[in-house]
């Protein structure tokens, strides 16, 4: 580039500076204005709206009690509760076939196949045993509720809920500092973090984005649900009579979904008025007419892109951590497994937190996915207490058929009423998987929030664990 | 009676339907790019399912694409890159979904841009439509939700309406598919040239206002001569825009056309 060019393009620059003060200020406004006149104008010639105010009568209705100010957000509850509610009945009996068919039917087959062509014992055990089976709890703890729970979302999506749901969020969000469509980020969390992380986009400015990135996380995600309702199942349904144990568990899970959007509440609340400080931006969000959803796409749609998306990225994840899982319960440091040579140190400091030492070494090797936690747990624990016959052997991921039967093996490891109550908060609180990193990172493209958005829950976790520990111990008088 | 009804579907734009060959995400050798732009939730992303076969997610909410999507189609032995924009009530501002539809539609200089609206809202989405029309020569409207419109007994005359804005304007509802045939038959004379826009040009801006323009982009063409959308350049470097004074400086105004395509790439979508 020549010198010549850039005095041309500076005087373009100057030039403008010029014209611009010639012109006032409010030019920008006067712009507009006769944008607007324009768009007025012309619309006036084409359009012939009918005189009488007959339009929108039942969808004013409808948004008047949706988005209303007393019953907006009751009957949010209530319709997120009746789809978490289907989707929790409705997966069961597929769960339980699917395992049957995956790990208690072909896992043998496969064992004694890979072993009858002759494999080293210790390689069918890493194929079979680990990578396998991890992909096969994957499948079927995950498809049967994905597959349920994706289009009943998508068809809210479609009939036009979404900005609704945003419409009755953007007061709160707003009060906390951050952006109304962080709502939306946010319902998209529920399915899967990494998804509403990409989402967090539709916001405008720079800091209430990143607030939205980061918070997204205490959504509960799709990985988290199935642990949520099995652990409340066994520790708070267990507590209760038993006709009430149903939806006393399923009120626990939907408890625990609230308190996630209370901290993500608090955390804006806190980045707003710390290092991310500002005032709140207005933005307007248009509710969209409501439309009779498309029933066969929807499924179509959703099941296609979304659910076999996100089941491939988690069977992607769990065939190596399955290997990984083989391997810290086979390969053998001074006479003990790794699992158990980790475990049994880390404990003394687990115990403070109402957790074990099995639970955190299970989330260190769950970071891929949140789905193989329960697995993993299980399996470690089997281990630690020598109950070969139960399952099918050290180092195996196993499904148990019924949750009594894990029940049994998770109080035979020690664990009470504490531990089940510490283990949900530390699911909602902890680190995100690492596809939701590695996503916050390329979002962002800061090392400095993405270690922020990665530790900050793990931090909270702690703290909230550490307290309702030392509370419950207090009041149980030991 | 059967050849009678041959011959009318023959002359029919509705028959030409037959000659889209939907070909997904194989874009190889296009002949034309084809820009989807329009306000948030006004059902571009059905459009581009429509006339590629692709399953881009589609929502009933506002802001749900927010990154580029690309297709293919065939239509009359022409072959079109279609590209789907974040939706976007304005070019004038700066989110990060705004800002790639605005790029795009500046830079990415399409053959074709179809301005998808609301049928029902249809003065608000005008304001997109002229400030679009004030930086491309080459456009077309298509009025979705027409089906909509009609049940609020709203009655648009687009026949008027294209005399006004000087490109052609196709009622649609891509939901239902309607409209689609007209829609690609409008994105194939526009394309080709057979039929020629004149698009409207903002009007009743103040005179000293014109004129500022005027001396602007006299000055602008001199050192770039190749560039297109000179007078919105002009305005926007009279607004202060810092990333066209940015352009301005490197050059890049210019030397970004073809390259832009590449360089606003788009990004792989988790979903």
């Amino acid at each position: 580039m020549n010198k010549e060019s850039i005095n041309r393009r500076e005087a373009i620059l100057s030039a403008a500076n010029n014209l611009r003060w010639e012109i006032g200020e409010n030019f920008h406004d006067k712009l507009m204005e006769s944008i607007y006149a324009n768009a007025s104008n012309i619309s006036g010639k084409a359009v012939t709206a009918p005189g009488k105010k007959t339009r929108f009568s039942w969808e004013r209705n409808l948004d008047r009690l949706l988005t209303s100010k007393y019953l907006g957000f009751p009957v949010m509850f209530l319709i997120l509760g009746i789809v978490f509610w289907l989707t929790v009945e409705g997966a069961n009996v597929p769960s339980g076939l699917l395992a049957s068919l995956l790990i208690d039917t072909l896992q043998p087959v496969l064992k004694g196949f890979s072993l009858s062509i002759g494999l080293p014992v210790w390689l069918a055990g890493v194929l079979i045993d680990g990578a396998y089976l991890a992909m096969a709890w994957v499948i079927s703890v995950m498809l049967p509720p994905m597959a349920i729970f994706f289009p009943l979302f998508t068809l809210l999506e479609d009939l036009g809920y979404l900005p609704r749901v945003s419409f009755n969020m953007d007061s709160v969000y707003r009060k906390v500092g951050a952006h109304g469509k962080q709502a939306l980020t946010m319902a998209m969390g529920f399915g899967c973090n990494a998804a509403g992380v990409i989402a967090a986009r539709v916001i405008d400015s720079p800091r209430e984005r990143l607030i939205a990135i980061i918070t997204n996380n205490f959504s509960l995600c799709n990985g988290r649900w199935p642990t949520q309702i099995l652990i409340a199942t066994i520790f708070i349904g267990s507590a209760v009579p038993a006709y009430l144990a149903g939806i006393v568990s399923a009120a626990a899970v939907v408890f625990v979904a609230i308190l996630g959007i209370l901290f993500s509440l608090v955390v804006s609340w806190g980045l707003s008025k710390s290092v991310l400080k500002g005032e709140a931006s207005a933005f307007s969000l248009e509710l969209p007419p409501y439309r009779p959803p498309q029933i066969m796409r929807t499924l179509y749609t959703s099941l296609i892109d979304r659910t076999i998306f996100v089941l491939w990225r988690a069977i992607i994840f769990a065939i190596p951590a399955g290997v990984v899982i083989w391997l810290v319960g086979n390969v053998t440091i001074g006479g003990e497994t790794i699992a158990l040579f980790f475990s049994s140190r880390v404990d003394p400091l687990a115990v403070i937190f109402g957790l074990n030492g099995i639970i955190f070494l299970a989330y260190i090797i769950a970071i891929p996915a949140n789905e193989i936690v329960i697995p993993t747990i299980l399996m470690l624990t089997v281990m630690n207490l020598g109950l070969i016959d139960v399952g099918e052997g050290a180092g195996v991921m196993f499904e148990l058929d019924s949750t009594v039967a894990t029940a049994d093996i998770l109080f035979a490891g020690g664990w009470t009423l504490l531990t089940g109550i510490n283990l949900m908060m530390f699911s909602l609180l902890h680190n995100p998987c690492s596809t939701t990193i590695y996503t916050i990172y390329r979002e962002t493209k800061s090392i400095k929030w993405t270690v922020v958005a990665t530790f900050l829950p793990i931090v909270m976790g702690l703290v909230v664990t550490f307290f309702v520990a030392q509370i419950w111990r207090l009041a149980a008088g030991n | 009676m059967s050849e009678i009804k041959s011959h009318n579907c023959e002359v029919c734009p509705v028959h030409n339907i037959g000659h889209l060959k939907k070909l997904g995400i194989n874009m190889s050798d296009f002949n034309f790019v084809v820009a989807l732009a329009g306000n948030p939730n006004t059902g571009k992303s059905t459009v581009f399912n429509n006339l590629t076969g692709l399953r881009q997610h589609t929502g009933n909410w506002p802001g749900k694409t927010v990154t580029r999507a690309e297709g293919g189609f065939e239509y009359n032995d022409y072959k079109f890159k279609l590209v789907d924009l974040p939706g976007t009530y304005s070019l004038l501002s700066t989110s990060t979904d705004e800002e790639v539809a605005r790029n795009f539609i500046l830079f990415g200089q399409p053959d074709v841009t179809v301005i998808v609206v609301d049928s029902t809202r249809l003065e608000r989405n005008l304001n997109l439509v002229i400030q679009i029309l004030e930086i491309t020569d080459h456009a077309v409207i298509c009025l979705n939700m027409i089906d909509e419109a009609k049940r609020y007994q709203i009655k648009i005359d687009e026949r008027s309406l294209s005399k006004e804005l000087g490109v052609p304007v196709i009622p649609a509802a891509a939901r239902q598919g309607e409209g689609m045939d007209e829609l690609l038959k409008a994105i194939h004379d526009v394309a080709t040239g057979s039929y020629i826009c004149k698009p409207h040009r903002i009007k009743k801006i103040s005179s000293e206002l014109n004129i500022a323009v005027e001396k602007l982009s006299e000055k602008i063409i001199e050192e770039f001569p190749n560039l297109q959308n000179v007078r919105w350049v002009a305005l926007r470097l009279l607004e202060g825009d810092q990333s066209i004074i940015d352009a301005i400086r490197s050059g890049e105004l210019e030397s970004i056309k073809p390259g832009i395509a590449e360089s606003i790439k788009q990004e792989p979508v988790l979903e």
